[in-house]
C-alpha cells in the first residue's frame, strides 16, 4: 500500500511507441507521474544510470526502483496498482495475451518498421509478411470492440502503435499496409482507440513522427533524400 | 483426463528444455511427445498454427506456445505449489522478467551465429556473446542463482544454453570455462538439480547433434 504513494517518473521519448504504451497504462490506471523527455540521439547520464544494460527508453522510476522494457514495466504496474487491471485474471487468457503481443511485436511491428525503411523488392516482401500478420490480428478482434473485449486491455495497449504510427510508416515508406476492406474490425478498433477519452490526447504529434521516421528511412537509404 | 498435460517437444531444443525443467520443478506429471521437425505432426500444426514450432504445452486440451510464456503459465496455473518460479514481490518479478527477456534477445540468436558462421561475422558474434556473458556474470554476482537463493525464471531461461557451451568453444575456439568461471559454476550448480539434469542433455550429445545438423545443411547447399 505504501509503495503506491511513492513518486512515479517516466523517462520517455516523444516518438517512441513503446514509451507510449507505458503512458497509456499510467493513464488508464489513473497514476500520477512526472514525464521526462529523453533525447535518444544524445543520451543523458540519468538514462545511462537507470538502464545501463540496454541504455534505452522507456524507464519507469517508482520511488527508488527503476524498471525497463515496456512490457515488463506494464506487468509491474499491473501487479503494483490494482485498479483497472490490464491483464486478464485467468492464467490461460494471460498466456494468450502474452503470445499475441510477442507475435505482433516480432511479425507486425518490427516487420512494419523494416518495411518503412526498405525499398523495392525487399519492401514488398516485408509488406506482404506484415499484411499476413494483420490478417491474424483481424481474426482475433472480430466481433469485439477492443482486443480486451469491452474495454481496453494489455493487448490493445501493446498494439496501440497501429493507430498512430502505422499511417506514418505508410506515408514515409510510400506503401500501404492496413487495408480497411480486408481488415474492417481493426480499422474500427483504430477509431475506437483514437476517440477514447483517456487516450485521444496522449498521441505523439504527427509532424514529429514524420520527421523522426524520415530520419530513420534516410539513414538506410541516403540516396532517396536529396 | 481433464488435467492431462502434454508437451510437444524436440530433445535438443533449448526452448523445450526450459519447459521440461519448469514442469519438473513443479512436480507436474506430463506426457512428452517427441516431434520430427522435418515431418511435423498434425497435432503440432493444429496446436500451434501460427508458428508451427515446439515447444507447445497442451493443458486441458488448450495449447500454450513460446517457452517463456509457457513457463510463466506453469507458474501461474500451478500457483499453490511450493516451488514458485517467480518471486512474489512485483519489483523482483520485474527484474526476473527483464533478465529473461535479455537472455532471449541476446543469447540464443548470437550463439547460433557463433556456431553457424565463420570469419569476421563469427568474430563479431563471439565478441557480442562475450559481452552478454560479462553482463550476466555481473548480474549473477555472488548469488547462488540469478534470483538469489531461489532457482527461478532467469535460471530456467538460461541453463539450457549450457548444453551448447562445448559446441561453441570448439567451433569458435575459446574457453567459456576460463573466461567466465562464475557463470560455469552457476551452470554446474543448476545441473545438480534433478529437474535440470533430467531435462538438459549432455554437452557432447548436443555437439554430435549440431555437427550432424551442419553436415546436413552443407549437403543441401
Amino acid at each position: 500500500m505504501g509503495s503506491q504513494k511513492e513518486e512515479v517518473k517516466l523517462i520517455s521519448f516523444l516518438c517512441s511507441p513503446v514509451c507510449r504504451r507505458v503512458e497509456w497504462g499510467l493513464r488508464l490506471k489513473g497514476i500520477d507521474y512526472e514525464y521526462i523527455e529523453e533525447d535518444i540521439f544524445n543520451k543523458s547520464n540519468l538514462l545511462l544510470e537507470l538502464n545501463p544494460v540496454h541504455k534505452k527508453v522507456p524507464v519507469l522510476v517508482h520511488g527508488n526502483k527503476a524498471i525497463a522494457e515496456s512490457l515488463v514495466i506494464l506487468e509491474y504496474m499491473d501487479e503494483t496498482w490494482k485498479q483497472y487491471p490490464l491483464l486478464p485474471q485467468d492464467p490461460y487468457e494471460r498466456a494468450l495475451v502474452r503470445f499475441w503481443i510477442k507475435f505482433a511485436d516480432e511479425k507486425v511491428m518490427y516487420g512494419g518498421y523494416v518495411a518503412m525503411i526498405s525499398i523495392g523488392e525487399e519492401q514488398e516482401k516485408r509488406v506482404d509478411e506484415v499484411r499476413k500478420g494483420m490478417d491474424k490480428l483481424e481474426e482475433l478482434i472480430k466481433g469485439k470492440r477492443f482486443f480486451g473485449g469491452d474495454r481496453i486491455g494489455f493487448l490493445d495497449i501493446a498494439l496501440g502503435w497501429i493507430t498512430y504510427l502505422l499511417p506514418v510508416w505508410e506515408e514515409v515508406g510510400s506503401t500501404k499496409i492496413l487495408d480497411p476492406l480486408k481488415c474492417p474490425a481493426i480499422s474500427a478498433w483504430v477509431n475506437n482507440i483514437l476517440n477514447h477519452p483517456l487516450l485521444n490526447d496522449c498521441l505523439p504529434p504527427k509532424d514529429d513522427l514524420l520527421a523522426y521516421n524520415h530520419r530513420r528511412r534516410k539513414q538506410f537509404n541516403p540516396s532517396l533524400y536529396h | 483426463m481433464a488435467d492431462e498435460v502434454v508437451l510437444l517437444d524436440f530433445w535438443p531444443s533449448p526452448f523445450g528444455m526450459r519447459v521440461r525443467i519448469a514442469l519438473a520443478e513443479k512436480g507436474i506429471d506430463y506426457e512428452g511427445r517427441e516431434e520430427d521437425l522435418s515431418n511435423k505432426s498434425p497435432l503440432l500444426l493444429k496446436m500451434n498454427p501460427v508458428n508451427k514450432q515446439i515447444p507447445v504445452l497442451i493443458h486441458k486440451g488448450r495449447p500454450i506456445s513460446e517457452s517463456l510464456i509457457i513457463v510463466q503459465y506453469i507458474d501461474e496455473a500451478w500457483s499453490n505449489n511450493k516451488s514458485p518460479l517467480l518471486p512474489s514481490d512485483p519489483y523482483q518479478r520485474a527484474n526476473a522478467r527483464f533478465w529473461a527477456d535479455y537472455i532471449d534477445k541476446k543469447i540464443y540468436s548470437t550463439g547460433r551465429l557463433v556456431w553457424g558462421t565463420t570469419g569476421e561475422v563469427q568474430e563479431k558474434a563471439k565478441e557480442e556473446l562475450r559481452e552478454s556473458f560479462r553482463v550476466l556474470e555481473k548480474e549473477l554476482a555472488e548469488k547462488t542463482y540469478f534470483g538469489g537463493d531461489m532457482f527461478g525464471l532467469v535460471d530456467v531461461a538460461l541453463i539450457p544454453f549450457y548444453s551448447w557451451f562445448y559446441t561453441l568453444e570448439t567451433t569458435a575456439n575459446f574457453s567459456i570455462t576460463e573466461e567466465f568461471p562464475r557463470l560455469v559454476s552457476w551452470a554446474k550448480r543448476c545441473m545438480q538439480r534433478d529437474s535440470v539434469s533430467n531435462s538438459v542433455p549432455d554437452q557432447y550429445k548436443i555437439y554430435d547433434f549440431l555437427l550432424d545438423l551442419k553436415k546436413k545443411m552443407h549437403s543441401i547447399e
